[in-house]
C-alpha cells in the first residue's frame, strides 16, 4: 500500500495491540437539512469513539439519522441541502467534517470503506466485477494492472466466493444477491481499510445468506483488525454482531452501552419499546399458551380455500425462431388448505415461488391446478366470474408506496374497489371510506391527501383499508410488513389480528421472516424451489422441524439476545439451484409424507 | 429503509388543509401567467382580426410600396410594414394566426391523440398487438414525411383542413414511440398489478391509472409539436400543396418573403416572432400545468 495514509496501519498485518487511541472519534456532530423553516437538525450532538477492531452497531428506525451519520463520515452528504453544521469527525489527524473533497477522495474506499444495503444499485451493471475491483485498487495504489488483478482475486477468495478467477469476467446481474454483497465487501476490503461502514448490509438478503455475510464480517474484523460500524434496524443482527451499541431516535443518541448490558438492562424507554417490539421466535407459542388456548384448535373450521396441485411456469424463448427452449418451474405441484378465520403462512427464501402463488390466486399469472374458494372452483374463470372472485380475495403488497397510484387521493383509492364492483352510491362509499379510515387507525380528514404525504406504516394501513372495502373472505399479505420499522410492524400485525377477529378473515401470509411467521400463523408451509418441504401447524413445524431445510431456516434467524450468539453459522453448500429446465424436463416431484396430525414433510432424495 | 429525514414513524408531515383551485395555482406562477397572456393575445388577435385592423389581408395597396416598388418598413401607418405586394403585414399576421392556430392546435392535437392511443395500446397489451402497431409506427417513421404529405395532398384537393389532416398523419409517430416506452414501463409497476387484483377493467386501468402518469410527457410533446407543425405547414405551402395563396399563414408569409430577407428583414422577423411567441406561450403554460397536475410535486416547488 503506497497511498498516503494518516494512520500507522497500512498493511494487511493483523491489528496491533488495542491502542487507546480511537480510530474514529465523533464529537458533538450535528447534521442539518435546509428547509423552508430554516435549518432542520437530522442528527444532533452525536459523540462516540470507535476503537480499533471493534464492531459498533448503530440501531434505530427510519428517520433516526443513522444513515446520515454514516454518510457524514464518508463525506457523502447530499450537499448543499444537507450539511454538517457543528462538531468534528476525527480520523487520525484529519477532521472529516471539514476536510476538502480532494482529501476525502483519497480516504474514501482506501482508509474508510462503505457497503450499502442494495448491492445491485452500488455496482455498475455494465462493467465486469473484475474491472470494477481492479479499478478501485488502481485508483488508490501504485500497483500494476497485473498486481491489482491478483489483489482482486485474493479479495474475492477472502470473501469465500468460489471460482474467484472466473468471477472477474462476470457482470453483476450474473450473480445472486448474496454473491453481489460479497463482491461489495471484497471491494471494500481489497484496500484493507481501517474502518468499514456497513449500512444495512443484510437487509435485502435471505436469512441463510445473511448469516454467512455476518460471519464474513466477523472473520474480516478478526483477520485484518478492521473496525466496523454496522448500521441496522434488526436487533437480532445487533445482538449477533455488536461489541457496543448506540441506539438512535430522531437524530439523537438515546442510549449507548456494551451489547450484553444494553439487552439485559435497557435504560431508555425507547430502547425498551424497541426491544419489546422485536418479534421473537417462540413468542407466538408462548402467547397462545398464556391465553389458555388449546395447542390444537378444538373444532377445525370448514375450509375456505383449497389449492390442489398448483403449477405455475414461465416459458423462456430462445434461438432465431423464438421457440420455447426452457421453462421456469416457479411453482411445481403445491397443495394446501386455508380454513375460515385462519392464518396460513408460506415461508421460504427468494425464488421459492411463494409470491408466484399469491399472483396465481389473484389472477395475475396463469396457472394449472384446481383451486376451490368456498366450495366453488375458481380456476379457469374469465370475465365477470373472475371479477366476482376478485371481491373475495384481496391482496396487500410489500411496498405500499409502489402499489398505490401516486396521482390519486387516498380517499379515492380506498373507494375505488367499491366503484369497480359497483357497490353503493357515492354517498355510501364516502361513509364507508370514513368508517374504514377510522377502523385502520387513520384520520378520516386525511382522505384528501396523496400517498406521498403519509409514512410507510400509514400507507400500509391505507392498503389494508382498501383491501377491506370489498369485505373479502381471504386477504393475501405478500411480505406486507417487511418494509416497515419493527415498532410499526408490531402495530400493523396487531391491526391485522384485530381485523381477523372482527371480520372473520382468513389470511395467506407470505414472508421470509421466520420470527414474524412464528408469531402470527396458525399453520404454515415451508417452500423451496417451487415445492413444499414441510407443512403443519405452527407448533408442529417450529417445535419439531423435520426437514433439514426448515431446520436450517430456523437456525439462521438471528436472535435478539446476545447470550444466544452463534459462533458458527450453518454454511450453504453453494448457490441455490435454478428452477429453469429445458422443455420436456422438470424438477423431481417430492412426495409429502404425513408424520402425524397433518404434519407433512417432503421425502428426502 | 427510507432515508426520509423529516417523517418520523406513523406521523405524516403536515399538509395544507385546503387546496386552491387549478386557476388560482396557475395564477401564482408569473411565468405561467406570461405564457397564458401570449396565448390569449394570439387567440384574441385571430378572432378579432377584422376589427383589429382597417385593412383587408388581400388588399394590395398602391401606397403600400415605395416608388421603386419595394416593401415599406414599419412606420406609423403600417405598424409592421408591408410585404412585396403592398399588403399590410400586421393584418396578414393576424389573419394568418387563424390558419396557424388550426394547424398548431388541431393538427397537432390529432397527431398527439393518435400517437397516445397507438402508444398506450401497444405498450399496455404488448404481444402481437404491440408488435404490429409498433412495426407500423416504424414504417411510418422510415417514410419521408414530406413525400407522404405531398402524396396525400396531391390525392385530396388542397384546403386548410386537408393540410391539418396530412400534418396529423405524419406527426403522430414520435409521440407513439415515446408513449409506448413509458406505458410498457408503467404497466409493469406494482400499482397496476394492485388494480388488477381488485378486478379493475382494462379501460379503467388505461384511462384512470396509466393516462394520468403520461400527462407530463404528452404536454411536453404537445408544446414541442406546435412549432414543428406550424413550420411543416409553411413547407407544404411553399411546395404549393399547403394553404393556397392568397390565404395567409405564418409559414407562407415567411416563405414568400425569405428571398428578401436582407432588404426587408421585418417580413421574416415578425411572423417568426409570432411562431416563437405561440410556442413559448404554450411551453410556459404546459410546464406549469405539468407541475400543478402532479400531486407528488406538491410543496416542493
Amino acid at each position: 500500500m503506497t497511498a498516503p495514509a494518516p494512520s500507522s496501519l497500512s498493511s494487511g498485518a493483523p491489528a496491533p495491540e488495542a491502542s487507546p487511541v480511537p480510530v474514529l472519534s465523533l464529537r458533538n456532530l450535528t447534521i442539518s437539512a435546509r428547509s423552508a423553516g430554516g435549518m432542520l437538525p437530522l442528527v444532533s450532538d452525536l459523540s462516540f469513539d470507535l476503537a480499533r477492531g471493534e464492531t459498533l452497531c448503530i440501531a434505530g428506525e427510519s428517520g433516526s439519522g443513522k444513515s446520515m451519520t454514516s454518510l457524514a463520515i464518508m463525506g457523502l452528504l447530499p450537499k448543499p441541502a444537507v450539511s454538517i453544521t457543528a462538531g468534528s469527525i476525527a480520523f487520525g489527524t484529519t477532521d472529516l467534517a471539514t476536510a476538502p473533497e480532494r482529501v476525502m477522495e483519497r480516504l474514501r474506499g482506501d482508509r474508510i470503506a462503505m457497503i450499502f444495503q442494495e448491492p445491485m444499485t452500488s455496482l455498475n451493471p455494465v462493467l465486469t466485477i473484475g474491472r470494477q475491483l481492479t479499478e478501485a485498487i488502481e485508483t488508490h495504489t501504485d500497483l500494476s494492472r497485473r498486481a491489482a488483478r491478483t489483489r482482486a482475486v485474493e479479495a474475492l477468495s477472502a470473501v469465500r466466493i468460489p471460482q474467484a478467477e472466473r468471477r472477474l469476467s462476470q457482470y453483476p446481474h450474473e450473480l445472486s444477491g448474496g454473491m453481489r454483497q460479497r463482491v461489495m465487501i471484497a471491494m471494500a476490503l481489497a484496500l484493507r481499510p481501517d474502518v468499514l461502514i456497513a449500512d444495512e448490509p443484510t437487509t435485502a438478503l435471505d436469512v441463510t445468506v445473511q448469516g454467512e455475510i455476518l460471519e464474513l464480517l466477523r472473520d474480516l474484523k478478526r483477520d485484518f483488525g478492521t473496525s466496523i460500524i454496522l448500521i441496522t434496524h434488526d436487533m437480532g443482527v445487533v445482538a449477533e454482531m455488536a461489541d457496543r451499541v448506540i441506539v438512535m431516535q430522531r437524530g439523537k443518541m438515546v442510549e449507548t452501552g456494551a451489547t450484553t448490558d444494553l439487552f439485559a438492562t435497557p435504560k431508555a424507554d425507547y430502547t425498551r419499546a424497541l426491544l419489546a417490539a422485536v418479534p421473537r421466535m417462540g413468542a407466538g407459542q408462548a402467547a397462545a399458551a398464556a391465553a389458555g388456548l388449546p395447542v390444537q384448535p378444538a373444532a377445525p373450521q370448514p375450509p375456505l380455500l383449497v389449492v390442489e396441485d398448483l403449477k405455475v411456469g414461465f416459458d423462456l424463448k430462445g434461438g432465431l425462431l423464438g421457440r420455447k427452449t426452457h421453462r421456469v418451474h416457479a411453482v411445481e405441484g403445491v397443495s394446501f388448505t386455508i380454513r375460515r378465520g385462519e392464518t396460513f403462512s408460506l415461508v421460504g427464501e427468494s425464488g421459492c415461488g411463494k409470491s408466484t402463488i399469491a399472483k396465481a390466486l389473484t389472477g395475475l399469472v396463469p396457472f394449472e391446478g384446481k383451486v376451490t374458494l368456498d366450495g366453488k372452483r375458481i380456476d379457469g374463470l374469465s370475465g365477470a366470474a373472475r371479477k366476482a372472485v376478485q371481491r373475495d380475495i384481496q391482496m396487500i403488497f410489500q411496498d405500499p408506496y409502489a402499489s398505490l397510484d401516486p396521482r390519486m387521493r387516498v380517499g379515492d383509492l380506498v373507494a375505488e374497489p367499491m366503484l369497480i364492483h359497483g357497490i353503493g352510491t357515492a354517498r355510501e362509499r364516502q361513509d364507508m371510506v370514513t368508517h374504514l379510515f377510522e377502523r385502520v387507525g387513520l384520520d378520516p380528514s386525511h382522505a384528501e391527501r396523496y400517498p406521498h404525504e403519509f409514512s410507510g406504516g400509514q400507507r400500509q394501513r391505507i392498503c389494508i383499508a382498501r383491501a377491506l372495502s370489498l369485505k373479502p373472505k381471504l386477504i393475501i399479505a405478500d411480505e406486507s410488513i417487511a418494509a416497515l420499522d419493527v415498532s410499526v410492524q408490531a402495530k400493523v400485525l396487531q391491526l391485522l389480528k384485530d381485523l381477523q377477529d372482527e371480520f372473520h378473515l382468513s389470511y395467506l401470509f407470505i414472508s421470509h421472516d421466520m420470527a414474524v411467521v412464528e408469531n402470527i400463523s396458525d399453520r404454515l408451509a415451508v417452500m423451496y424451489l417451487g415445492q413444499m418441504m414441510e407443512t403443519g401447524s405452527r407448533d408442529q413445524v417450529f417445535s419439531s422441524p423435520h426437514h433439514p431445510y426448515t431446520q436450517r431456516l430456523i437456525a439462521a434467524v438471528p436472535q435478539p439476545d446476545p447470550a444466544a450468539k452463534r459462533h458458527a453459522f450453518p454454511r450453504l453448500a453453494g448457490e441455490i439451484p435454478s428452477p429453469v429446465y429445458p422443455v420436456g424436463q422438470g424438477p423431481k416431484r417430492l412426495a409429502l409424507l404425513d408424520i402425524g396430525a397433518g404434519h407433512m414433510v417432503a421425502s428426502r432424495e | 429503509m427510507s432515508h426520509s429525514p423529516t417523517a418520523s414513524p406513523e406521523t405524516a408531515p403536515a399538509a395544507p388543509a385546503r387546496r386552491p383551485g387549478l386557476v388560482a395555482r396557475l395564477a401564482r406562477r408569473p411565468l405561467a401567467v406570461a405564457g397564458l397572456a401570449c396565448v390569449v393575445l394570439i387567440v384574441l388577435g385571430a378572432v378579432l382580426a377584422p376589427y383589429a385592423t382597417p385593412y383587408s389581408p388581400d388588399e394590395q395597396m398602391f401606397d403600400g410600396l415605395t416608388l421603386e416598388g419595394s416593401p415599406l418598413p414599419p412606420d406609423t401607418r403600417f405598424w409592421l410594414g408591408t410585404d412585396l405586394l403592398g399588403r399590410d403585414l400586421l393584418t396578414r399576421i393576424l389573419y394568418g394566426a387563424r390558419t396557424s392556430l388550426v394547424i398548431g392546435l388541431v393538427a397537432n392535437g390529432i397527431a398527439l391523440t393518435i400517437g397516445t392511443l397507438v402508444g398506450v395500446t401497444a405498450g399496455y397489451f404488448g404481444g402481437w398487438i404491440g408488435s404490429l402497431l409498433m412495426r407500423f409506427t416504424d414504417l411510418m417513421m422510415a417514410f419521408p414525411a414530406l413525400l407522404l404529405a405531398i402524396c396525400l395532398a396531391a390525392v385530396f384537393q388542397p384546403s386548410l383542413w386537408i393540410v391539418a389532416l396530412v400534418i396529423a398523419l405524419v406527426n403522430w409517430v414520435q409521440t407513439a414511440r415515446i408513449i409506448y416506452t413509458e406505458t410498457s414501463a408503467l404497466a409493469r409497476r406494482e400499482l397496476i398489478d394492485a388494480e388488477r387484483t381488485l378486478g379493475a377493467s382494462t379501460a379503467r386501468i388505461l384511462f384512470r391509472h396509466i393516462l394520468p402518469h403520461l400527462v407530463p410527457t404528452i404536454i411536453v410533446w404537445g408544446t414541442l409539436g406546435i412549432s414543428t407543425t406550424v413550420l411543416l405547414e409553411a413547407t407544404l405551402s411553399y411546395l404549393g400543396i399547403g394553404v393556397q395563396p392568397p390565404t395567409p399563414s405564418w409559414g407562407n408569409i415567411i416563405f414568400e418573403n425569405q428571398t428578401y430577407f436582407q432588404t426587408a428583414p421585418w417580413l421574416v422577423f415578425f411572423p417568426g416572432a409570432a411562431i416563437l411567441m405561440l410556442a413559448l406561450g404554450f411551453n410556459l403554460v404546459g410546464d406549469a400545468l405539468r407541475d400543478i397536475l402532479d400531486p407528488t410535486q406538491r410543496g416542493r416547488d
